[in-house]
């Protein structure tokens, strides 16, 4: 009786667990306890993710870590007036940065303009080897050259339009800049300057190179006039947040729309149910008693590691709803593993209980030691995953077949075992046939 | 049932051969490597004019990417993969695909420049490699109470090799008739058939332990065939189970992980054939140190023997 009475108590603690697990994961997209939702990944729920590698070689040595703060900062402050909710700029490794930002896919336009080094240069026309060309315009402080460029700008750069619609991108040089371009203005008066940005000429929205006449000494303030209204509010945006101090180039970029993500979710959520259905069906024919068993111990299993997802969180993307998905075919493999050992103790003509127990003292270190050597290749897989900038997937893919591996082996041998248990001394357990159908016609072991 | 391990020079003969076969395969016919180890760029379109991938492959190649390669997804957009697109040569390419066949909108875009994806092959085969140490040293210890615990592991390791070789000659058939390719999640798929197929050699090794410890003075090739018997169904079962979820993902989620899928779908195939036919055979060829078979009924070792 006490044993009986043991059996009852682990069994309401499970269903208490099963009942707790039920109600972080559904709904999946809030959940009544705790307001959890499932993660999804850039790839499910659409976004888009840069990963810059800045260029460092013009920089002195032992001020890269603050160069590489500082451009952090400048990146999200371009994307702040973006009008994203959530958004993340990550320093990885030595060189490289990271943006993620969820649900939004950037058009090739704004994805332009984050990386950019936003530095307008000043340029004069000069003759350089029989050729009209357009060189940086300088002058010089303290005896040495400096470029006028918007490196000088103070942050308050504005775009204003006047009466007859006119754009104006209005700006105010510091100390430095005034001083250059108060030389640079009084040497070009009369002739024309123009403004390059990436090494390439500011337009106007017809086309034309914007390089107005110089009609007076300028120190202070200035204006460019002629830039289409959307080029002007960019461009004034970018000169506020700051220039980048080193180069970036793009060696990683990835956007996926949210219309995009949401067929992914529709249709790995399909996969898993189809999946689980058919293992369930497959098991009840083939093991029978134990296969429904199994079956609700299946269930249990996909409950339990959806809340655990919900609970770390988990960021699901679609390799890691692959990985659920299959540990669903896995799970079933320490059910199997018993169930077969379990036949063989009842082909032996052991009674049930003697056979349960059997079956699962003698499964479970092939349990064990099978289960280690995937949880093995998930941390190899989790090390490629973090290693690699595209390895997001990979990542994902390992968390969640781990996660299911661990689950996968504790449903089995607390949930099936302890089920299997209820049966023993009823007169279910007189019915061999129902916990080891074909029994009879299976051949006894060779022993040639 | 039939007597596995008596007939194990059959089978390892068959494993050759196919270890062969998928040898020449690669050679002759290669994989298609993906963008993840070569760079390239990934747009995924959505378009409001009903389109066929002949004709956008058609334009694309009128436009100077011959080699861009189409494919449709379950949800009625195309994926088009070409090498490295610039902003500018983008910008074009959708500017062409316009004139061509009307509005369109990009629901996806990735990009991988050349420089980076070696970094991730690099990373790939490191997996790979730290994969099957990993492994070998994990069985020689679990099998540790054995005598000769190694040789657990390398015939495990042997096993696995063979499954990763005939996986590819498999990929390098599918590479010829579909667009499939061999990018990072190939990799993963691949880690993850180790991970499984290995899962079966274990507990085959394991009813080995069991059953020497229960008869010690039965003969070893005896013993190992009965542990095969044992735990045939059940590696049937397991397999079965797993290949349905596979073929969920294969048949909802199609080509947004196809080479991932397919992976795993022949991996595990092959991979239990490997556990129950390989991988104990070559235990028992190690034990009775048979390795001469394998060259005798070569001429020249035939005529050295006699």
């Amino acid at each position: 009786m006490t044993k009986n009475k043991s059996l009852y108590i682990v069994l309401s603690i499970l269903l208490v667990l099963f009942l707790l697990a039920s109600f972080i994961v559904f709904p999946l997209d809030k959940g009544l306890l705790g307001n959890l939702g499932v993660l999804l990944g850039r790839d499910l729920q659409g976004g888009t993710y840069l990963v810059y590698q800045a260029d460092l070689s013009t920089v002195e040595a032992g001020t890269e870590d603050e160069i590489m703060k500082g451009v952090a900062n400048v990146i999200s402050n371009r994307i702040n007036p973006l009008g994203v909710t959530e958004s993340s700029v990550e320093i990885q490794g030595k060189n490289q940065i990271v943006v993620e930002i969820p649900g939004v896919s950037l058009t090739d336009a704004q994805k332009t303009s984050l990386g950019n080094t936003a530095l307008l240069e000043f340029r004069e026309l000069a003759t350089v080897d029989g050729e009209q060309k357009w060189i940086p315009a300088t002058g010089t402080i303290g005896g040495e050259e400096f470029a006028l460029t918007s490196a000088y700008f103070k942050s308050n750069t504005s775009v204003q339009k006047d009466q007859y619609g006119k754009i104006y991108l209005i700006f105010e040089w510091d100390d430095t800049g005034s001083e250059l371009s108060k030389q640079i203005t009084t040497r070009l008066l009369g002739k024309q300057l123009a403004i390059f940005e990436n090494g390439q000429p500011l337009l106007t929205e017809d086309g034309r190179t914007i390089a107005p006449t110089i009609q007076a000494v300028i120190t202070d303030r200035g204006q460019i006039e002629g830039l289409g209204l959307d080029v002007a509010m960019t461009l004034s945006k970018q000169l506020n947040a700051g220039r980048l101090p080193v180069s970036l180039e793009v060696v990683y970029e990835e956007t996926v729309t949210p219309t995009l993500g949401s067929d992914f979710v529709k249709l790995s959520l399909m996969a898993g149910i189809v999946g689980l259905f058919l293992i369930m069906l497959f098991m009840c024919l083939y093991y029978r008693m134990p296969g429904i068993v199994a079956s609700l111990a299946l269930i249990f299993y996909a409950c339990l590691t959806l809340a655990i997802f919900k609970l770390i969180p988990v960021t699901l993307t679609l390799a890691g709803i692959g990985g659920f998905v299959l540990s669903i075919g896995m799970a079933v493999d320490a059910n199997v593993l018993i169930f077969e050992r379990m036949k063989e103790e009842l082909q032996m003509g052991r009674t049930l209980g003697a056979a349960t127990e059997a079956g699962f003292k003698r499964a479970w270190t092939a349990i064990r030691d099978s289960n280690l050597t995937t949880l093995l290749v998930c941390i190899i897989l989790f090390w490629v995953g973090s290693s690699t900038v595209e390895g997001a997937q990979v990542q994902g893919f390992a968390v969640t077949l781990f996660i299911g591996v661990c689950v996968s082996m504790f449903t089995a041998i607390t949930v099936s075992h302890h089920l299997l248990r209820l049966f023993i001394g009823t007169a279910l357990a007189k019915k061999v046939h129902l916990f080891a159908p074909y029994i009879e016609r299976k051949l006894k072991v060779n022993h040639d | 049932m039939i007597n596995i391990i008596k007939r194990r020079f059959l089978f390892l003969a068959i494993s050759i051969f196919a270890l062969l076969t998928s040898i020449v395969l690669l050679l002759a016919a290669g994989l298609n490597i993906g963008m993840d180890f070569s760079g390239g760029s990934r747009l995924t379109l959505n378009f409001e004019q009903a389109v066929t991938i002949d004709q956008l492959e058609s334009e694309l190649a009128s436009i100077g990417y011959g080699t861009a390669v189409v494919q449709g997804t379950s949800s009625g957009d195309f994926i088009i993969r070409t090498e490295k697109l610039a902003a500018d040569e983008k910008e074009t390419l959708k500017t062409n695909l316009t004139a061509a066949f009307g509005q369109f909108t990009e629901k996806g875009f990735e990009d991988i420049p050349p420089e980076t994806a070696i970094g991730t092959a690099r990373v790939a085969v490191i997996g790979l490699v730290l994969a099957a140490i990993g492994i070998m040293a994990y069985i020689t210890w679990a099998f540790r109470v054995m005598p000769k615990p190694f040789r657990y592991g390398i015939c495990a390791v042997l096993a696995l090799l063979h499954d990763v070789l005939i996986v590819l000659g498999i990929f390098a058939i599918l590479g010829m008739i579909t667009h499939i390719e061999v990018n990072l999640m190939f990799i993963t798929g691949i880690l993850a058939v180790i991970g499984y197929s290995v899962n079966n050699i274990v507990v085959i090794f394991d009813r080995i332990r069991e059953n020497v410890k229960a008869n010690p003075g039965a003969s070893f090739e005896m013993i190992v065939n009965n542990s095969v018997t044992q735990t045939f169904s059940r590696s049937i079962n397991t397999s079965l189970t797993t290949v349905i979820t596979v073929l969920a993902l294969i048949l909802f989620i199609g080509t947004n992980i196809e080479s991932f899928a397919w992976t795993l779908f022949i991996g595990i195939i092959v991979g239990t054939l490997d556990s129950l036919f390989i991988a104990p055979g070559l235990l028992v060829v190690w034990e009775k140190n048979e390795w001469h078979r394998f060259i005798n009924w070569l001429p020249m070792f035939k005529a050295k023997q006699q």
